[in-house]
């Protein structure tokens, strides 16, 4: 295997599918106002019933408290007066590539980034049509009647769709930070697949970013008819590096009777960033929703998808990894709530704390009276590497039917000395044993992301064990 | 370096584990293309001796030295001494979750390979061949290394790994205990098969009985961590047939001691 391109077609289409930027920069407004929010509601040309709801939302947001776990010593010193909440396009540009802190040049080096496409990634060039990638997926969707559309065009081109399902799983009120995304939100996906239909081709995020840059407030809706399968990935192993600290994106999926649904995100945030995410599925009768979420880089992330089994036979997994180096909090988990009878669900957490970092499991498993004859598993594995690292387990069980069963099992363990004897003793140095540990650990997610995702994580695990050892 | 020169010598070896002296002055010098056995009491310091010719961080070396191929390698750190060409058949081996066999293995050999590199095709074959001649199932190179393994699918597979890594020095760390006689076959079959002018091994038992299998050139006998007799195979015999006790009893006498010294 001699480089990346050999092992990665997708990557080849992208040398081709970035174009040379065009000259599309911003100019943005700070603080957040009712101002603010109209004028962004005007800009996109948007419905009235959408002014209206963003405007509740911002009242909302205003009047909720902040949440009282994950690190509250980290939310309160969000400064939300001190953002950009519209980003319009103007004649100057604010960063520039020497902007870009090091170590993330670094890592795009490491991980053999094309030279294009780095400064995407770094938020420096604005943007990147990935035209070729997307249009041919495009092309091949569009003749199964598959809608995907950035967020704004798909209330534009769908708007009785949107309407419909926008904020039916996830409320603005839900929580803090889905009123503030509900309030500002601009770009994320708005996907449709129709019933019967199988997309076979993972549907990329990364391959529609066109009109918006790395989004501070995604707002994703998918909508899995009746009996279709589809695989959404969003995210990429590359550190994505942005200016703007604040990342509140909320996710919603339906998916309908016998529908499947697969979520794959791989987030690797820059180390400045707060990525409070609100992601939720309602599956109905026999809908198969699962939830893979890898987490590194941030500085707090908290994040837990959810999905609500509101149908009889649905099934619900989430699968997680949470990877917390030095300076990081991953506040990550899974919340599954049992509806319908007969519905089963499986959480699979993982957490590797390193150098310091913090990571969270927390939980809720909900199960409603009636929802006879379900199944829970939990399974939350969480790996410890430095006498400072840290990891904790919150899990919640609210249980009101008898006739159920869960599973709940925990585990910690540090990468032992003899673990690391056995490896060193077969002639690996002791970062590449550690490597190997943690690729081991993070294994079972791992094997279930696309091989060009598979091999960019274990590549990126391996640089986040760079200098573990002293 | 010529090649009368040993492959692995201590000298005056003195190990401390958690302040506790356990190796109180250990001579041994094993010469190229010899099988020398290591036999003792359960607590002599044998294994001691191996974890500490691997160099396990947590024995602390009070005195003395190990040579590897007349190198001094006392300092030298675990991961180093295995790239020099040595090897230590783990008496209880570490699972190592989510890591296949096959994965790890190349990894190994990776580690060892001059410019880091090794040919794929090569190396499965070669996996293929080791795994026929020990008689490991080929579901082996899928499974995770060590974890749901038998004591006896243990031993084979770091028997298969002694084969693929080619090491010119191997320590087999009791490699023997708890097996049924068909793993036990396993081991002996992977010795004798690696058996060579170039390769050499220091076989660490307890029992006799993996010796009617592998005909040590040498054996030395081992008490309260220092090697008190050396002698020709007859040596397994005599202890299997009379006990340690029999040779503490000789121990006590002076003449005795002088004897095979």
């Amino acid at each position: 295997m001699s480089g990346r391109s050999d092992e990665l077609d997708i990557n080849d289409d992208y040398k081709y599918g970035f174009h040379d930027p065009e000259v599309s920069v911003y100019k943005a407004e700070k603080g957040l106002t009712e101002d603010v929010v109209r004028k962004m509601s005007e800009m996109k040309g948007e419905p009235d019933w959408m002014l209206e709801f963003r405007l509740k939302a911002l009242a909302t947001f205003h009047a909720k408290p902040m949440p009282k776990w994950g690190s509250t010593e980290l939310l309160n010193s969000i400064q939300f007066d001190d953002i950009y909440y519209y980003l319009k396009p103007t004649e100057e540009q604010g960063e520039t590539w020497d902007d870009v802190p090091e170590y993330i040049k670094d890592t795009f080096e490491k991980l053999g980034i094309p030279e294009a496409e780095r400064k995407f990634l770094a938020g420096v060039s604005a943007q990147y049509e990935s035209e070729v990638v997307y249009h041919s997926l495009q092309k091949e969707i569009e003749a199964q009647g598959v809608i995907f559309l950035d967020m704004d065009a798909g209330l534009r081109e769908h708007e009785e769709l949107v309407r419909k399902y926008f904020a039916s799983v996830i409320p603005a009120e839900d929580n803090k930070f889905s009123a503030l995304n509900s309030a500002v939100w601009s770009g994320g996906s708005f996907v449709y697949v129709p019933p019967g239909v199988e997309v076979t081709m993972p549907l990329q995020a990364y391959f529609r970013i066109n009109a918006e840059n790395m989004g501070q407030f995604e707002r994703t809706l998918i909508i899995a008819d009746e009996g279709s399968r589809v695989h959404y990935i969003e995210g990429c192993t590359a550190p994505t590096y942005v200016r703007d600290s604040l990342h509140s994106a909320v996710v919603e999926i339906v998916a309908l009777p016998g529908a499947q649904l697969r979520y794959t995100t791989i987030q690797n945030w820059s180390k400045n960033v707060y990525n409070l995410v609100t992601k939720r599925a309602n599956a109905y009768e026999n809908a198969l929703v699962e939830w893979v979420d890898g987490n590194l880089g941030s500085k707090l992330t908290m994040k837990y998808p959810c999905v609500n089994l509101l149908g009889e036979g649905a099934h619900g997994e989430i699968l997680s990894v949470a990877f917390a180096n030095e300076g990081q909090h991953q506040d990550a988990g899974a919340k599954i709530h049992h509806v319908a009878p007969r519905t089963t669900s499986r959480i699979t957490s993982k957490s590797i704390s390193k150098a310091g970092g913090r990571s969270s499991y927390r939980g809720m498993i909900k199960v409603e009276p009636d929802a006879v004859d379900s199944k829970v598993h939990v399974e939350c594995d969480a790996l410890l590497m430095g006498d400072s690292s840290r990891s904790d387990t919150y899990p919640t069980m609210e249980i009101a039917e008898e006739q159920v069963q869960v599973e709940h099992e925990a585990r910690v363990s540090k990468v032992g000395d003899e673990q690391l004897f056995y490896l060193m003793s077969r002639g690996l140095t002791e970062e590449e044993a550690l490597v190997m540990v943690v690729n081991g650990f993070i294994e079972p997610f791992v094997k279930e992301l696309p091989m060009e995702y598979a091999v960019e994580l274990n590549r990126l695990i391996q640089l986040e064990m760079e200098g573990s050892v002293g | 370096m010529s090649d009368q020169t040993p492959i692995f010598e201590a000298r005056g070896l003195r190990v401390a584990i958690e302040g506790k002296e356990i190796l109180r002055g250990v001579d041994l010098t094993i010469e190229r293309g010899q099988v020398h056995a290591l036999m003792g009491r359960n607590g002599s310091g044998k294994s001691t001796l191996a974890y500490v010719a691997m160099g396990h961080p947590s024995y602390e070396v009070l005195g003395g030295q190990v040579f590897y191929n007349g190198q001094d390698i006392t300092e030298l750190d675990t991961d180093e001494r295995a790239r020099l060409g040595m090897f230590l058949a783990f008496q209880y081996p570490m699972a190592i979750p989510g890591v296949t066999v096959s994965k790890f293995m190349h990894a190994a050999i990776k580690a060892r390979a001059e410019g880091g590199t090794v040919q794929l095709r090569e190396f499965r074959e070669k996996l293929t061949s080791a795994m026929d001649l020990l008689g490991v199932d080929k579901t082996f190179t899928g499974r995770y290394v060590n974890e749901g393994f038998s004591g006896g699918e243990k031993k084979r597979l770091e028997i298969l790994q002694m084969f693929m890594l080619e090491p010119s020095f191997s320590i087999l760390d009791e490699t023997d205990s708890g097996l049924d006689i068909d793993a036990l076959k396993t081991v002996a079959e992977g010795v004798n098969a690696t058996r060579s002018s170039e390769r050499s091994h220091l076989v660490i038992t307890h029992y006799q009985r993996l010796l009617n299998y592998i005909a040590p050139d040498v054996v030395h006998v081992m008490m309260d961590g220092k090697i008190v007799r050396t002698g020709g195979p007859e040596l397994a015999h005599q202890l299997e047939a009379n006990g340690y006790e029999w040779l503490e009893d000789e121990l006590l006498q002076p003449a005795g001691a002088q004897e095979t010294a």
